[in-house]
């Protein structure tokens, strides 16, 4: 036997540590925090910090679970309408005579049977891709919304239910809360668990893990699922929000939420990316449309900075993910 | 000679089917109100349905190179609002001008779709998604979140949608026009099989040495000049120009041309497929208040009608590699 | 004007650490039917990849029509007029016949830049009937069959005037009957003055077809032959004779009871009716010709193709694999045969690819346990001597020996009974070759049973007990490593021109 050891112990390297995209993230971060600041007076309090994520923290949802659905290598741009219709649902039969409790349970129950049917469609026509199975049923989902209210509103709900969106624990909005709370688990689910490790396998080389007997297809179910159910957390707090749904509530969320994750260095390819990344960028385009707003500028603008936020980022991860690659002398086909 | 074999009808089985579907459904309609088939409803439909024909053109180009575009609404709503502003603004315009410019319109932005796509390799539906929200923002940006009403468009601009060509409204005729030119095109010429070849195997594409950037970036290109005609004749058929004109207008475009038969995967459809597949979706649309169903069901049977297209499509594939199979001998 | 229409002299090429073709020599008469033969990695591909222009020889002279000529790349072969016909057809599934042969060079309307499709059907048309085809020049390329696609290759070859063509292995997919069609396809093109080489395992198509034949073995020029003057044997023997030079370690492992049995085990288009056992601390070697089914026979009884009838046993108990999890938890483990598709993530570290495949055991109260993931690591890495520094390496920065060290050290991490290694030693350098052949010989003494599949007959001689041999997704024969040879397996291998008085019984003994 030779006397060749393996190492346990973890490199270091101060250029790993500082060629982070995080830096970039949390730099953007605190520019426009500075920018902000410029406009208001009294920016830097803490109530500032504490109210206005109040404000973007319901599509914050749905950025983990979508970070799961693109480190697969897939993409979902079904989540808008799941939530109109789980809403709309809960709306509807709410005011046709359902305990409020009970409408909420309903409420999830049809969000996750959303991703449920999602993740369905993608394992057993694995010859189609995510992108034109959640194409379709994002139509179908809103239609239904449409077929069920119309194009009427419909709310009326108890005064408690403002609680979710509005109210606070102490100093601190329960929104908040709950999205730390999720935060926790969304970070332990994804970096610390065998069921995120099987997904970044699965990214990389979804057929490797098919041979190391990993149940892929179980995997898409799985994520899918999981969106369906944050769609239905995010249908919740948005409702409460805004007291009362339609069935166009929530249009265009999926392009938020993967310009989100985008920005947070998720690689659209699949396999790569830190929960830290997609946690920045919530607060960064949020703050962002906070400062807009401020600034007096129209909510249209925001659309354009999202657009351009989502190809800029996707192009510069093509970058750096190609440079890498080519280091590593990994040839990708 | 072997050579002159005439086309049989198995090959346009599923053109045939579709067509016999039509017939049915029309006639169903037809039982359910006897208004269906009336000369004035007939125009009527075709006079809808042009604009999403022209549309199913690029997007069956886009799709045959197993792509995506979302942004196709944006850029109707864009260019439309562009031109009404600029006929708004100088009444004189000619109708002809105005055309042109929403074409130019919808050239540029298709031609940033394409670029991002072919050249800085991004997905399609990230990158037309992307250009979506940054063209729908434009408008509203160009617009200042007004409307553009049909007392501000001069009566020239109004007739390219309700005047006619020997009897025959224009929108009509133009749509008729730019399918003689794209059957011509995708059929005929060199460019337009390699479209076809790109979505088929993109790797023997590389082999043979066609140029699959370039044909990607004309696709997109091609999506963008189209979907900018296309804004015109909306807001001249219409007679208003809004920030949410055409929203979700993709869609009911995808529908359509995947009903035709048009595979999602690249490289196979038909011109015949697309126009049996626009009329049919047209149909549905003009029928269903015609028998009392609520239009607010067409969007979920748009919905349900893109699933079964294309999951039909993928069991018949399985089928046919089940076969193959079947008959190696061991 | 020379009598041989193509001359290879001395032609050798080398790459990083191996001599792939050592002074061969090759001559083609015009409208002569040539049949070149070698074991797998005799260096026939690398041979051809010279004629066509892909590779450049490291010294020697091509010679076409008596004239010294340098083939630089695959348009200068073109040029030549030499075409390659492979086993896998490229070609676009959703265009047309027509459209396949011609396109990029279609004939086009000057005025009106329209296709000319009546001149471009006509012309297919031609070269389809000139061919015999049974199939029309508009049909759609993904409805033909293999072999229907293979006439399209031919008539694209053509149709750019070649003189020479180079058919792969064209008959490996083929049924009978459509082999005979091909048969009769390539005789009438020797009738009309195109030569032709021919690349192929079943000395039935030689004997069929070519008039001369050329052996290649170990990448070294062994000879030309008239066909009607070498018999079967003495083809088989030049093809295999080498002496066996690799260090096979001594094997000291005890045989003890049965572990794996497979039995009627049948994949529709695949493998029919393969039955065979593996014992407790033997090696059974899977072999065979590339396409013979054999990789097809491991993934189903690993389940990640699951086979569709036909039952497998481990220990005598009856298993139902339907997914690769399953087969794992039955103690079955695979090293496939495309270690950087199927094995590993290439951008992972070590310790991730080593426990990708037993996750849960490195699991601690629903959490992934690192420090055991890498201690793990570290204990399976250095037993199996992986040269890496550190558990955090990339595989991707690994050699292929290495890789395949970590795949086997990731189907350790689990309780497997059974290992079956595909291919374990493809790839991968000579010393890399010794350390796997010494693993397995450890893990058949730890009481493991082993399944190799294999081309390399002195790997399967020198390290199995038994040997299974595959022949057109059947088992042709089981033979006792110890007694049997060289020869004897590739006899049972490959498909041999049946003279009369064999034909029934070979014919008995296949159904």
């Amino acid at each position: 036997m030779s006397e060749r050891t393996i190492q346990t112990e973890k490199p270091w390297s101060w250029k790993n540590f500082f060629f982070q995209w995080e830096w970039f993230l949390i730099a953007l971060l605190i520019g426009i925090n500075i920018f902000n600041s410029f406009l208001t007076p009294y920016y830097f309090t803490a109530d500032t910090f504490l109210s206005t994520p109040m404000n973007f923290l319901d599509k914050a949802f749905l950025v983990f679970p979508m970070m799961m659905i693109i480190v697969l290598g897939n993409i979902d741009v079904s989540v808008g309408s799941i939530i109109a219709l789980s809403s709309v649902i809960m709306a509807v039969s709410y005011n046709a005579g359902l305990p409020m409790p009970a409408a909420m349970v309903l409420c999830l129950i049809v969000s996750t049977t959303c991703g449920l049917i999602n993740g369905l469609l993608q394992a057993k026509f694995k010859e189609l891709s995510s992108t034109i199975v959640t194409i379709s049923t994002q139509i179908i989902y809103r239609g239904i919304a449409y077929i069920i209210l119309e194009d009427k509103a419909s709310g009326k709900f108890p005064s408690w239910f403002s609680f979710l969106g509005w109210g606070y624990v102490g100093n601190v909005p329960f929104i908040t809360i709950v999205f730390v709370v999720f935060t926790i688990i969304f970070a332990i689910l994804i970096h610390r668990t065998r069921f995120g490790r099987q997904l970044f396998a699965m990214g990389n080389n979804s057929t490797a893990c098919r041979y190391s007997g990993i149940k892929t297809e179980n995997m898409l179910v799985s994520v899918s699922t999981i969106m369906g159910f944050m769609a239905g957390i995010t249908a919740l707090f948005l409702t409460s929000r805004m007291g009362s749904t339609r069935p166009n509530v929530a249009s265009g969320y999926e392009l938020d939420v993967i310009a989100m994750v985008v920005l947070g260095g998720v690689s659209t390819a699949g396999g790569k990316g830190r929960i830290t990344g997609p946690l920045l960028a919530i607060f960064i385009i949020g703050f962002l449309n906070y400062g807009l707003g401020l600034f007096n500028i129209s909510a249209q603008v925001l659309l354009i900075i999202l657009g351009v936020l989502l190809i800029v980022s996707v192009m510069l991860q093509n970058l750096r993910f190609d440079k890498r690659r080519q280091k590593s002398g990994v040839v990708s086909k | 000679m072997k050579n002159k074999r005439a086309s049989r009808l198995s090959d346009h089985a599923r053109e045939l089917g579709l067509l016999a579907f039509i017939v049915i459904l029309a006639l169903l309609f037809q039982i359910r109100n006897p208004k269906f088939l009336t000369l004035s409803n007939l125009k009527d439909l075709f006079t809808n349905t042009a604009i999403l024909g022209v549309l199913s053109v690029g997007m069956m180009m886009v799709l045959l190179t197993g792509g995506i575009d979302l942004s196709i609404g944006a850029t109707i709503a864009f260019s439309g609002m562009v031109t009404a502003l600029t006929v708004s603004v100088n009444p004189s315009i000619s109708p002809i001008v105005s055309l042109l410019q929403g074409m130019a319109t919808g050239l540029i932005i298709g031609m940033i779709v394409g670029f991002l796509i072919a050249y800085c390799k991004i997905l399609p539906i990230i990158a037309s998604l992307g250009m979506m929200n940054i063209v729908r923002g434009l408008t509203y940006l160009v617009s200042k979140g007004k409307w553009v009403s049909a007392y501000q468009m001069s009566d020239g601009f109004k007739a390219i949608s309700t005047g006619t060509t020997l009897g025959i409204n224009n929108l009509v005729v133009i749509a008729i026009v730019i399918y003689l030119i794209f059957a011509y095109f995708i059929n005929h010429t060199r460019t337009g099989r390699f479209i076809y070849a790109v979505g088929s195997s993109p790797e023997t594409a590389d082999i043979v040495g066609i140029p699959r950037k370039r044909i990607l970036l004309l696709v997109y290109a091609a999506m963008g000049v189209l979907a900018g005609l296309a804004g015109v004749l909306w807001v001249s058929r219409y007679a208003s120009a809004q920030g949410d004109t055409a929203q979700g207008y993709e869609m009911s475009v995808i529908a359509a041309v995947v009903l035709g038969g048009v595979s999602v995967s690249g490289g196979r459809g038909k011109v015949s497929g697309i126009i049996l597949g626009t009329i049919l979706f047209g149909m549905l649309n003009n029928a269903l208040p015609l028998i009392n169903v609520s239009p607010f069901w067409q969007q979920a049977i748009q919905g349900v009608v893109i699933l079964m297209a294309v999951i039909s499509n993928v069991l018949i594939k399985r089928n046919n590699d089940r076969m193959t199979l079947r008959k190696r001998v061991i | 004007m020379s009598e041989y229409i193509l001359e290879l002299d001395h032609i050798s090429k080398s790459f990083p650490g191996v001599k792939a073709l050592d002074d061969v020599h090759f001559k083609l008469e015009k409208g002569q039917i040539h049949a070149l033969m070698g074991e797998n990695g005799a260096g026939k591909s690398t041979f051809i990849k010279i004629i066509t222009g892909v590779y450049q020889p490291d010294a020697g002279e091509i010679r076409i029509n008596g004239k010294p000529t340098m083939i630089r790349n695959p348009i200068d072969s073109q040029k030549q007029g030499i075409a390659a016909i492979y086993q896998h057809v490229t070609c676009f599934p959703d265009l047309s016949v027509t459209e396949n042969i011609f396109i990029g060079h279609e004939t086009i309307n000057r005025i009106t830049r329209k296709i000319d499709w009546k001149t471009l059907n006509g012309k297919a048309g031609e070269w389809l009937e000139k061919l015999d085809a049974d199939f029309y020049p508009q049909t759609i390329m993904g409805t033909l069959s293999v072999a229907q696609q293979q006439i399209v290759e031919i008539a694209k070859a053509l149709s750019a005037n070649a003189r020479i063509l180079i058919m792969d292995e064209p008959t490996a997919p083929l049924s009978k009957r459509e082999t005979e069609d091909l048969y009769r396809t390539v005789e009438n093109l020797r009738n009309h003055g195109v030569s032709i080489i021919f690349i192929s395992h079943r000395l039935e198509d030689m004997y069929r077809l070519a008039s001369s034949v050329t052996i290649l073995r170990d990448g070294r020029y062994i000879g030309t032959w008239e066909l009607d003057k070498i018999s079967q044997d003495d083809i088989v023997k030049a093809m295999v004779g080498r002496e066996i030079t690799q260090f096979f370690p001594p094997r000291h492992a005890k045989i003890g009871g049965e572990v794996l049995r497979v039995e009627k085990l049948s994949r529709t288009g695949y493998f029919k009716d393969v039955s065979f056992t593996v014992n407790k601390g033997e090696i059974v070697g899977l072999t065979g010709l590339v396409g013979a089914g054999r990789t097809e026979v491991c993934e189903a009884i690993y389940g990640v193709n699951p086979p569709d009838e036909g039952s497998v046993y481990i220990e005598g108990k009856q298993v139902q694999n339907r997914h690769a999890s399953k087969a794992i938890e039955e103690g079955i483990g695979y090293l496939p045969e495309d270690r950087l598709k199927q094995g590993l993530v290439l951008d992972w570290q070590l310790s991730r690819n080593i426990t990708l495949a037993s996750l849960r055991r490195f699991e601690k109260k629903g959490f992934m346990d690192d420090s055991k993931e890498r201690e793990v690591t570290k204990t399976l890495g250095e037993k199996l001597e992986v040269k890496a520094t550190s558990v955090y390496d990339k595989v991707a920065t690994l050699s292929g020996g290495n890789q395949q060290k970590v795949i086997v050290a990731k189907l350790l991490t689990g309780d497997m009974k059974v290992i079956i290694l595909d291919e374990p030693t493809k790839g991968v350098d000579v010393g890399a070759k010794t350390a796997i052949y010494k693993i397995m010989n450890d893990l058949a003494q730890e009481g493991y049973g082993i399944l190799m599949v294999s081309s390399e007959m002195p790997e399967v001689l020198g390290m199995c007990d038994r040997v299974v041999v595959m022949r057109e997704g059947r088992v042709s024969a089981v033979l006792d490593a110890r007694k049997t040879s060289q020869q004897e397996i590739l006899e049972a291998s490959m498909v041999l021109y049946r003279g009369k008085q064999e034909d029934g019984q070979e014919r008995k003994a296949q159904e």
